[in-house]
Parts: structure tokens; sequence; C-alpha cells
């Protein structure tokens, strides 16, 4: 080899090593976030932690299981009013969505996909909390849910258009009306994926904070009250991570281990269900 | 992909059956409910718009456009103004950027180009799960190991070397631009790296054959036919990590310092617009402080809105009409 040939070749192994090295460690930092949260928050992981309400600041012991159900409920209601629309206009998207107005709204739900979070809840407010004189869980889930309906929408058709077309000729052939072709052949075709949209979008709200900082407010007492304040584990780790108490703080690693194990198992769930279904898509 | 369309069918000649007809009704009821549903979104971002702008105009009317220059915040004189949030947003996104950047796009031109087969899965999922740790877990392990990680183990050595610059004057407390920043580089490396291999993937093999068959190494042919194939899309995904990083509010929020300062040193507290909307706008008991806040918002909403406007634009360039990157949004 001449020695400019040489110092290609060697220019060539250096830049694959650097990217390498720096892709190792992209993945390293989610690995040292894992290990500490689960090195810092298993060991404040007990029944009590699951089944107890909070106990005044600088006492000991208490758990969070108002904000574990406080989740559950937002996160529920959001998804019970984010998904029929999502879904709906994901389906709109992939059926009726070659001319212009399908263009705009699929722009529209990229742009909007990638909107702060904190402008949603500011929404939610005005809408609910302002008249109401009141925070409450409900101004909470619709924030939610207005962050949900982009993604979903996306998915939605993504999953749908996967379909065979060959499916749909088959049904129309036969002499299946338009509307039930789209819902009972191509919809119900594309389940699998549309569930798994929902999923990856309900580990993802689950996880919200921003938007319901002044929406579901947060709440030191057991609540299943959607008309009042109502504690998320969001909004309790933000709580007792900022805050100046060490008991505080070791709840605060053991929530946030929850939710992190909540929103990885339902979005490995999602991708493992996805990859059963429709092998290896990418 | 084109999806098989769906128009009205050719009229045969004379009447058409009675069974067609009602065919027909309940199709177009189909498509008019479907279509309301979608135009959900456009009204969405038009609600968002018009009650972010009916609640600041107060302030608008007040400060006018001065409010961006003005760097005084104070409740009590009544006067606003967002310039150290504005600056703040904008530097710790910046910061984010330059170290984010380098490691998403080799994250994804690992994955793409010298991979072997079977790291490609595991890695490129454990970079996705990156994209669904809550922000506010980013927030608590900022506050807890990596503050003082930084504390320890990077600002001195900085400082050693750097420290005659302006960007690292002053001392070290923890919350600052510098522990802002690199918490949202970590948070939005994900993002780009999804957004880029795909587009990275988008780029024809014959375009990487031919560099190879003319002798490049590589390399070579990564940097000369792959990336510039690819560029416009991947301008387009660090756009969107721009877009993603200007909006983050809670990691950020828990690790920036909160103090309505401009600065260039990076060890100094720093603000931004979606902190002090998290912070401020419960406790906001004016109508003008309020406005203030709602000005604040509509400020935010509009550059981020047109950031990511740019950044689709950028890559339905190179992947036209797919939802690129959709699955890790």
């Amino acid at each position: 080899m001449s020695g400019r040939v040489l110092r290609r070749h060697l220019a060539s192994r250096a830049m694959t090593a650097v990217v390498v090295v720096l892709s190792f460690t992209a993945v390293l930092a989610l690995l040292l976030i894992l290990g500490n949260l689960v090195l810092k928050g298993a060991s404040s992981i007990d029944w009590a932690f699951f089944t107890k309400s909070p106990v005044p600041a600088g006492q000991s012991g208490g758990g969070v299981a108002n904000a574990i159900v406080g989740t559950g409920i937002i996160v529920g209601l959001a998804a019970l009013i984010g998904v029929p629309i999502g879904v709906a206009a994901g389906l709109y998207l992939a059926e009726y969505g070659s001319g212009r107005l399908g263009f705009v709204v699929r722009f529209i739900a990229d742009v909007l996909n990638g909107t702060p979070s904190i402008v949603v809840g500011i929404v939610a407010w005005t809408f609910i909390v302002r008249p109401t004189h009141g925070y409450s869980a409900l101004a909470g889930s619709v924030a939610l849910a207005i962050l949900m309906i982009p993604m979903l929408a996306r998915t939605t058709e993504e999953m749908v258009r996967l379909v065979p077309h060959s499916l749909r000729e088959a049904a129309l052939a036969l002499g299946y009306p338009r509307w039930r072709t789209s819902l009972k052949i191509v919809a119900r075709t594309a389940l699998g994926g549309i569930v798994t949209g929902c999923l990856v979008g309900i580990a993802r709200i689950a996880g919200e904070t921003a938007p319901l900082l002044f929406t579901a407010l947060g709440n030191l007492n057991f609540s299943v009250d959607i008309t009042q304040p109502m504690q998320s584990l969001s909004l309790q780790i933000y709580v007792y991570a900022t805050g100046p108490f060490d008991e505080w703080h070791r709840l605060a690693w053991a929530s946030a281990l929850v939710l992190m194990g909540l929103v990885l198992i339902i979005s490995i769930t999602a991708r493992w269900v996805t990859r059963q279904r429709y092998g290896r898509i990418r | 992909m084109t999806s098989l369309p769906i128009e009205s069918p050719p009229r045969l000649t004379g009447p058409r059956p009675q069974s067609l007809q009602a065919t027909d009704r309940s199709d177009r009821i189909y498509r008019s409910v479907l279509t309301g549903f979608a135009l959900g979104l456009p009204l969405l971002i038009l609600i968002i718009l018009g009650v972010l702008f009916t609640g600041a105009l107060p302030a608008l009317k007040r400060f006018g456009p001065a409010f961006l220059w003005t760097s005084t915040w104070d409740p009590v004189a009544e006067i606003y103004g967002a310039a150290p949030m504005i600056f703040g947003t904008l530097a710790s996104s910046v910061l984010a950027l330059l170290i984010a950047v380098p490691l998403a796009l080799s994250v994804a031109i690992f994955l793409t180009e010298f991979s072997p087969g079977w790291l490609r899965q595991p890695v490129a999922f454990l970079v996705e799960l990156l994209a669904a740790i809550p922000s506010v877990v980013y927030g608590t392990w900022g506050i807890f190991v990596l503050i003082p990680f930084l504390r320890g183990h990077v600002v001195p050595p900085l400082k050693a070397v750097l420290g005659w610059t302006p960007f690292l004057q002053g001392v070290f407390y923890g919350n600052s631009l510098l522990a802002g920043g690199v918490i949202l580089a970590i948070m939005i490396v994900p993002y780009i790296a999804a957004v880029s291999r795909e587009v990275l993937l988008a780029v024809p093999a014959s375009q990487r054959e031919a560099a190879l068959a003319m002798g490049a190494t590589r390399w070579e042919a990564v940097r000369s036919a792959v990336l510039p194939y690819g560029r416009a899309g991947l301008i387009g995904a660090v756009i969107l990590g721009l877009g993603r990083a200007l909006g983050e509010t809670m990691a950020v929020t828990m690790l920036i310092g909160n103090r309505h300062d401009i600065g260039v040193s990076l060890l100094q507290p720093a603000y931004t617009m979606a902190a002090a909307i998290a912070n401020e706008f419960s406790e906001a008991t004016t109508n003008l402080y309020q406005s203030a806040l709602f000005e604040v918002g509509l400020i935010l909403f509009v550059l981020t809105v047109a950031v990511n406007a740019i950044a689709r634009v950028l890559i339905w360039r190179v992947a036209r009409g797919q939802a690129v990157g959709s699955r890790a949004l």
C-alpha cells in the first residue's frame, strides 16, 4: 500500500472509531440514568410506599398511593378524550389525506408534536381552571389529551397505510361500502398497530409534568374527585426532588423509579407487540 | 405509498339504484365525520394562538415590542421584560445542540453505516428508550447525579484550561446554564438520532456503492456520498432537536437556577421562558403579571412552531410525505 492509500485507510479507521465511541457515550447516558434510578430508588420501595399517602414534611414513612392513583385517573381520562379524536384524524389522513387538506393536517400534526407542553397547560388553564375558579384533575386530563392527539394521528396514519391494498380492493370488489371497508377491513387489520400507537402515546403523557403544574396542581391527600386538584407521580417527583428534606429526596428517587418503570413497561410492551405482528418493519 | 383514491365512482347513465344511493350517502357521512376530526388539528393550533394572544393583550399594549429587550422583571413595580428568559432559552438550547449533535449524528451514522447487524436493534432500542424517560426524571437525576458530577469532575478541569474566558467566570454552585444545557443535550440526543437515522436510511444504497466502487474508503463514502445526499434532512433533524430544547420545561426548570439575569458565564444561573411559566404562572396574582407570562408563552409558541415548521420542510424534502421520526416523537 502506498503512503497515501494507507493514510486514507487510517483516517477511515479513526473516524469509525470516533463514531463508535460517541455512539456508546450516548447509550452509556441511558444506562447511567437507569442504573442510578434502580440503585437509589429500589431500597425505598416497600408495601407502604404503594399503599400509604404522604405524611407531613419532616416525618419519615408514608407513600405515594395518592400519586399513583392520581396518575392513573388523569392519564386514563386523557386517553378517553384524546384517543377517539387522534385515531379518527389518523384514519382521515390515511384514507382521504392525499389532497391539500391532508397535507395541511399532516404538517400541523407534525408541528404540534413539537409544541412545548407547558403552553398546552396554559390553554387548559384558560378554558377550564379560570371559568371554574379551581384547579382540577379534569383540566390536567384535557391538557394531556391535547398533547396526545397529534401524536396519535400520525402513528394511526402510518399503521393504517401498512394494510395491503389488496385487502381493501377485495372488500370493495365484493360490493362493500367504502365506510365499512375502511372501518371493518382496513382499520380492523391495523388494529394492533393502532393500539400500539395509543400505548406509546399514553406512556409519553404519563410522564408529563409541565402541563399539570397549574391544572391538576397536585394534592397531598388521597383524592379521586376529578373536579378537585389531584396528585400525579410526576408532580410528586418535582416537589420532592426540589424540596429541602432528605426524606423527600429518597421518596423522589423511589417515585421516579416507579414512574420510569411504568413508562418503560408500557412502551416496551407496545414495541414488542408491533414486532410480533408486523415483523421487521422499520 | 399512495392510498387507493376513494372518490365517488364514475356516474353511470340512468338513475343510480336505490341501494347504491344509500351507500353513497353513508360514505359521504363517514368522510365528513373523519374530516371533522381531522379539522380539529388546524383548529387546535388556531385556538392555542388565540388563547395566548388574547391573554397577552394587556402586556402587549402596555410594553409593546420593548418587552423583548427589557431585562427588568419586577412584579412589585409591574415592569416586565423577557430578555433574560429569551437569552437563557437560546443560550441553553445552543449549548445543548453543541453537545448533542456530534453524539446524535454518530449514533445515526453508526447504526446505518458501521454497526454489525446484530448490534443495530439493541442500540436503536436503547436510544429510543432515552426518549421515553420523563422530563422530571431527567431533572431528578440532574439534581442528584449530574450536578455533583459536574462540580467534582468537569468544572475544575474546564476552569483550569479555559478559566480565563468570559464563559467560565464565577463560582459554580450547581444550578446553572451549564447544568441546564447538559441535561437538555442528553434529552435531545434520541430525537436527533432517530430522525437522522431515518434520513440516512432513505439515502439510496447506490450512492454508497458508487462511492465505494470508485475506491473510496468507508468513511470517505459516508462523508462524500451519504451525508451530502441527506444534508437537508440532517439539518432538519438538528432543527427539530432545537425545537425540543427550546420548549423543554421540567428538567431545565430544576437545573438552570431560575434567575432573571443575562450573563455569558456557563457557571451562573439563568432562566428560560418555559421555566418562567412553570415557576410563576400559578403565583401570578395581578392581571398584568399573568398577561406578561401569557406573552412569554406566545413568544415561546411562535418560536417553536416556526422552528418545527422549518425542520419538517427540510425533512420532507428528503423523505417525501413519510412520517419520518414520528415513532420517536
